[in-house]
């Protein structure tokens, strides 16, 4: 019955979010172009990379390209969905608006984190899985059931760990008000996801594998792409997504303790 | 003369704005912060010993990126987010008004967010020293001092750029994601993220015609001491000023005819 009731609400906003972005229609062919433009450049980076070396990391360059559609699928989801609700607490804090969301009857994590969404995101998950089926052609990977079952798992950690990663940082407005930069300073290490972890230095590696965890969400999935991943390794990712979720939910309600409404 | 230069609008309004910009100094701190996705390119040229194939050192390399880094710092633009959300508030309307043209008064936050900025970016650039001790160098006088000229240079044309687009706010709500498209290949093309001189053949034809590689490669170069062509990059820079800023101001003239107020 909850579950229900979550459901006809998170309809009721996908409808009205998508009714006034889809007002301009305009901004939603520059933002495809802009998604096309972007994969384009770091494709072209890549290339640069590769053109004088057979592998980086001991990735070749069409292994390579797995990452950057895994990177680029998830680039699409926080764009559509982490992006835009997640900058929003920022300004309910400021503004005071968090007191009508903490006054629904309805969870206020949810309610922050799926109020909004952005359109323009979905051309560049597309453009991500368009990648992806390109990856597979080229790299001549056999489909099955096993592989595509593994590969969905660990893309859901991933954003997992990618929405606790936004939304730890967007609750600390909480005490800090202005934290727009603070999730700049996250999307340029995200940056990092677009290439394999091991063409990284072995102290980058550790901080990008235990501070940020941000190695699990695009080298993993890739990995399980290539047949190359362990075991440990997918359990270990699902267990830090378990932990990255749980964390993030007990920070949020900690931190609304510390949460003095607008006018005290 | 330095009474006159006291007195003078400019310089009110950047003393009132760097004041301002120092009440948020940790958001500064988190934006430089932000910046450093070049030390992980440099990692990853260095980690896979790519810069062999373009005939640059390993120190020559990290100077390089430290120094783009620095002119990144120093030429961060965000002119038409500020423009877009004022003209939407209506709050250009009693800029209208002032006998100064309010790109002064963004002109001097800039400046004014770029001395707040200085500090952090000596912090940084410190402990990149630490890292890399081999790379620490200190710059002749005269070099230093045409850096810091191109630095300003390319700040410029950015700043023109962004206000050009800042300008379609008149016909436009949402100006900024014409930015992000034009932020593509500003990023990729720029240096930033790889020195101009790894491109390959066919994009260096053609890249030194348009204004990319003068924004970050020449003065990071310039800086750092890699070869590049002084007079012809200096000589770029004026040039795409001179052709941007009739053109800002005919966009400028033009718009403000198109603007109507809040509320008419």
């Amino acid at each position: 019955m909850n579950l229900r009731k979550y459901l006809k609400v998170y309809l009721k906003f996908l409808h009205t979010s998508l009714a006034s972005e889809l007002e301009y229609k305009a901004n939603i062919l520059i933002d495809l172009i802009t998604a096309i433009l972007s994969l384009i450049g770091s494709i072209f980076l890549l290339s640069i990379f590769y053109q004088n070396n057979g592998s980086i990391g001991d990735w070749k360059f069409e292994e390579a390209l797995i990452i950057q559609g895994i990177y680029t699928i998830l680039n699409g989801i926080t764009n559509t969905w982490f992006n835009p609700n997640l900058t929003e607490i920022v300004k309910h804090v400021r503004e005071g608006t968090l007191d009508f969301v903490l006054l629904k009857p309805i969870d206020s994590q949810f309610f922050i984190s799926l109020k909004k969404i952005n359109p323009s995101g979905f051309l560049e998950i597309i453009l991500g899985f368009f990648l992806l089926f390109f990856c597979i052609r080229i790299n001549q990977i056999n489909l099955n059931l096993g592989f595509l079952s593994l590969s969905f798992i660990t893309i859901i950690c991933s954003i997992c760990i990618l929405y606790s990663l936004w939304f730890f940082i967007s609750t600390t407005t909480i005490w800090f008000v202005k934290t727009w930069n603070a999730t700049e300073v996250l999307r340029s290490f995200l940056y990092i996801g677009r290439f394999p972890l091991s063409s990284f230095s072995f102290s980058l590696r550790v901080f990008f594998s235990v501070v940020i965890p941000i190695a699990f969400i695009t080298t993993i999935p890739s990995e399980i792409f290539l047949g190359l991943s362990q075991l440990w390794k997918i359990l270990l990712e699902v267990f830090v997504a378990m932990v990255f979720l749980v964390t993030s939910r007990k920070f949020w309600l900690f931190a609304l303790k510390f949460y003095s409404s607008a006018s005290s | 003369m330095i009474s006159r230069f006291n007195n003078s609008k400019l310089f009110t309004l950047l003393k009132v704005q760097y004041s301002n910009m120092l009440e948020y100094r940790a958001e500064i701190a988190l934006w430089a912060i932000s910046g450093i996705i070049p030390f992980f390119m440099l990692n990853i040229w260095t980690n896979n010993n790519l810069n062999e194939s373009i005939n640059i050192s390993n120190v020559m390399l990290s100077r390089y990126f430290l120094c783009a880094f620095f002119v990144r710092q120093f030429s961060v633009v965000w002119v038409v987010f500020s423009f877009e959300e004022d003209s939407l508030l209506g709050k250009v309307s009693p800029y209208l008004i002032q006998p100064l043209n309010p790109f002064f008064r963004y002109f001097a936050q800039h400046l004014a967010e770029q001395i707040t900025r200085f500090p952090f970016a000596i912090i940084i650039a410190f402990f990149f020293f630490i890292f890399n001790p081999d790379s620490i160098w200190i710059p002749k006088l005269g070099i230093l001092f045409l850096s810091i000229i191109s630095t300003f240079l390319s700040f410029l044309i950015q700043f023109l750029i962004q206000s050009i687009v800042a300008c379609l706010c008149f016909w436009t709500e949402k100006a900024s994601s014409i930015e992000r498209l034009i932020f593509i290949p500003t990023l990729f093309l720029s240096g930033l993220l790889a020195p101009v001189v790894s491109f390959p053949e066919y994009v260096r034809s053609w890249i030194y015609l348009t204004p990319f590689p003068y924004l970050i490669d020449f003065p990071a170069n310039l800086l750092s001491g890699n070869a590049t062509n002084i007079t012809g990059g200096f000589s770029m820079q004026v040039l795409w000023i001179l052709l941007l800023f009739p053109a800002f101001k005919k966009m400028w003239s033009a718009g403000t005819k198109k603007y109507t107020a809040m509320g008419s």
